[in-house]
């Protein structure tokens, strides 16, 4: 056992690092993903890493990936936190790119892939429904095979950037008649077929992410059908188990507590930092044990994934990964004090006056906070992980 | 021993009630909130006919003569409809200073004013630098003639946008954090050097920065005494937290009703989630949560009149009790409502982000346990 990096490991990360600062968009640079114009501010950082080749880590070589053992993709990952360089959106990269690659024919592989690789198609997805959350197995949104089409009639929700998508992928029922899990299948929609509508939903911060998608009588062709019929939820399972790998973000989180340590030196306290009073400080410091415990639990869990197994204890990363960025908004928050009140506006919010005190750094750090709720409520709630490991784990 | 309340009592509570039932619905406080000024004038003129305005100050002034437990059950149904106009910075506060520290003078001339609804305070007390520590102090008031003049900075003052007059905390003496020096002046919005920058807030309030340059002002605008005026802001900053924990315990018991409600309809796997036995004891948890914090709120409201140190111990023990339950179910209310909570059309995240700002106001949970411990 050795955590150790070799000569070679060293010379990649120069490598990234001088990569990174060559290229990083200035587009982009200092801006969070709040403040982004539009959908070019998104793919920015995306396009770099395509023209180098270095979009898709994770993807086997063959289509597209970049043969990195799991010492550089680690390598790899905390420098661009450390940099703060935009994240690549997961939606085509790290969801329906695996499953196309995975389940898909040869033809959908390569008509799909190389458009997700260059960032030309933007995929959404279509998982979640008003009364399908949780469990997500209830769908009700239909898909009806016509000759060469299926009709999808139904709706989605919480479709994160499906104002910009050109493509969702979808869960349908193809099988009224049998059981929840076994009538459901996984289809692929342009976003441009008529009977396809986006409606926006607010946030309690005020941004505009997530999205209602409505499907009227939405003709797809039969083409569009990844795998088999009604085998939809082998596929879905796939993806959530994806999902759950990257969601972790030790990375990025590493690179947070470092700047909540910058704010909270910053802060006065009665004539002194923040940072230097004995409070504050053990609460960072114990924010970052724990960061510390499940960066090692994170490479616990790659190492014996390499080896070919793939466990549900990939939901310790789901629940400490989010319950760790909470407290970091949190405790930023409790950093600024005072000024983690006023209100940063968005474009969309159409504001005459858009004047926001305090410094830089705590600027919507209230609305952070806020937004940051839902990371353990999306992609499978903290409840549901704490099921999967009962169940899958301990074998309650 | 009682712990009932009084026939005028219930019915001050009723009729605040019927304000908020009847005027201040989600959909009408969005409007009030999206719109141009952020508030309505026509419901601080239901607050003057009703009565409102007046509560705390005495018969002699034009007023109800209630005590803190009136301003407790005002503050409390307030919370339940997340009402957004002034009545903390104005009634509570401002009337706050004006009674205990006020001259005759003063208090003959403003009182009326603000029973009547005609004047609207807000309370300048917070520096960037002074985190919570009302006595670290930039904003200083120079003597000047037989007056003052007034330079600085105050940030964050919610409901500036609102007020026609401000309560400022100033340095008048001694070195930056020193508990003597400190003096409290009302200075009129529209003085010459007075500038405000206004912005919302994150929980649907507004606010200003408010900068001060070579202000004027008269011998008159001292509020209590010079030098001397640290006691009298923590008395009154006491007092405000009493009333925020009353708002906060109105804003829990909405979001407990409402996440027991969810979770009795909401159907997942075939049941009602809450049916499932780790939402119920969440739940509890919620609900013990608020529990405690109506006791701490009754006890620290009729503790606010004991002595000095009875009173600080009280109102600190209250906001340790108010931030971490108002914390606990605020997160756990969005938790539990799933996506739907996360939403602005939903009303959960609404209270969620006033019980987090409740938190910030006069001190935060860490903050307070420090202060009640250094009081024994």
């Amino acid at each position: 056992m050795n955590i150790d990096f070799t000569q070679a490991d060293e010379a990649f990360r120069t490598e990234v690092k001088d990569f990174i600062a060559e290229k990083f968009p200035p587009q982009v640079r200092g801006k969070s993903r709040n403040e982004y114009g539009g959908r070019d501010d998104f793919l920015a950082w995306h396009r770099v890493l395509y023209n180098k080749g270095w979009v898709a880590p994770s993807w086997p070589k063959e289509y597209g990936g970049t043969g990195w053992n799991s010492t550089q993709k680690y390598i790899f990952g905390e420098e661009c936190a450390a940099a703060d360089t935009p994240g690549t959106l997961p939606f085509g990269l790290a969801m329906v790119g695996p499953v196309i690659y995975t389940y898909g024919n040869a033809e959908q592989k390569k008509e799909y892939l190389p458009k997700i690789l260059s960032g030309e198609s933007w995929w959404c997805q279509g998982y979640s429904e008003p009364g399908s959350g949780s469990d997500l197995a209830s769908l009700k949104t239909t898909a009806l095979r016509e000759g060469d089409h299926y009709i999808v009639n139904g709706q989605k929700t919480w479709t994160t950037l499906a104002q910009y998508a050109d493509w969702i992928f979808c869960l349908v029922r193809t099988d009224m008649k049998a059981k929840q899990q076994e009538g459901i299948s996984f289809l692929l929609i342009d976003m441009k077929t008529p009977g396809v509508t986006v409606r926006p939903i607010i946030t309690m911060d005020g941004a505009h992410e997530v999205n209602e998608v409505f499907l009227d009588n939405v003709k797809v062709p039969v083409k569009n059908l990844i795998g088999k019929e009604n085998e939809g939820w082998t596929y879905a399972k796939f993806l959530l188990g994806h999902e759950r790998a990257g969601i972790a973000g030790v990375a990025r989180s590493k690179r947070g507590v470092e700047r909540l340590k910058k704010i909270a030196a910053a802060e006065q306290d009665g004539g002194k930092s923040l940072l230097d009073g004995a409070d504050f400080s053990r609460n960072i410091a114990e924010l970052e044990i724990d960061l510390l415990a499940l960066e090692f639990t994170e490479l616990r869990t790659l190492a014996r994934e390499s080896k070919g197994g793939h466990g549900p204890e990939a939901s310790i990363l789901k629940i400490k990964g989010t319950d760790i960025q909470q407290r970091l908004t949190e405790l930023t928050l409790e950093a600024i004090a005072y000024y983690g009140n006023p209100y940063r506006p968005f474009a969309h919010d159409k504001m005459t006056n858009e004047y926001v005190p305090g410094p830089d750094y705590s600027h919507g750090a209230g609305q952070n906070y806020f937004l940051t709720r839902r990371t353990t409520i999306y992609g499978g709630s903290s409840e549901i992980q704490r099921n999967i490991i009962a169940k899958m784990v301990l074998g309650l | 021993m009682d712990f009932s309340f009084t026939e005028e009592q219930n019915l001050l509570r009723n009729s605040v009630q019927k304000f908020v039932q009847n005027d201040y619905g989600f959909e009408p406080r969005r409007a009030i909130i999206k719109s141009e000024s952020g508030w309505k004038r026509d419901n601080w003129k239901k607050f003057a006919e009703l009565g409102l305005l007046g509560a705390p100050f005495t018969e002699e002034q034009g007023g109800l003569g209630g005590g803190p437990i009136d301003t407790m059950i005002i503050m409390e149904e307030f919370g339940r409809g997340l009402v957004v106009e002034p009545y903390l910075g104005t009634v509570v506060l401002g009337g706050g200073f004006l009674r205990h520290g006020g001259s005759k003078a003063q208090q003959e001339k403003l009182i009326p004013e603000i029973i009547e609804g005609k004047r609207v305070l807000a309370f300048a007390f917070a520096e960037p630098q002074g985190r919570y520590n009302l006595a670290d102090l930039t904003v200083t008031a120079k003597k000047s003639g037989a007056g003052y003049t007034l330079n600085g900075h105050k940030a964050v003052v919610i409901g500036a946008p609102w007020a026609d007059t401000l309560i400022v905390t100033a340095r008048t003496a001694g070195g930056q954090r020193d508990e003597k020096g400190v003096s409290v002046f009302v200075v009129d919005k529209k003085a010459k050097g007075v500038s405000c920058r206004d912005y919302p807030t994150v929980d649907g309030l507004r606010a200003s920065e408010v900068t001060f340059e070579n202000v004027a002002l008269g011998a008159d605008a001292l509020v209590g005494q010079a030098d001397d005026g640290l006691p009298l802001v923590e008395r009154v900053v006491d007092e405000g937290i009493a009333a925020l924990s009353a708002e906060a315990i109105g804003a829990m018991k909405v979001l407990n009703d409402a996440t027991v409600e969810y979770c009795k309809t909401r159907k997942q796997f075939g049941v009602a989630i809450g049916k499932f036995q780790v939402l119920q004891h969440r739940m509890v948890d919620m609900f013990m949560h608020y529990e405690q914090s109506v006791s701490i709120t009754y006890m620290v409201n009729l503790k606010l009149d004991e002595n000095d140190t009875e009173r600080k111990k009280a109102a600190s023990a209250a906001k340790v009790q108010i931030g971490k339950a108002g914390r606990f179910i605020g997160q756990q209310a969005v938790q539990l409502h799933g996506g739907m909570g996360m939403t602005e059309e939903l009303n959960i995240g609404h209270y969620f982000k006033r019980l987090t700002m409740i938190d910030t106001m006069f001190g935060n949970v860490d903050h307070h346990l420090k202060r009640y411990a250094s009081l024994d």
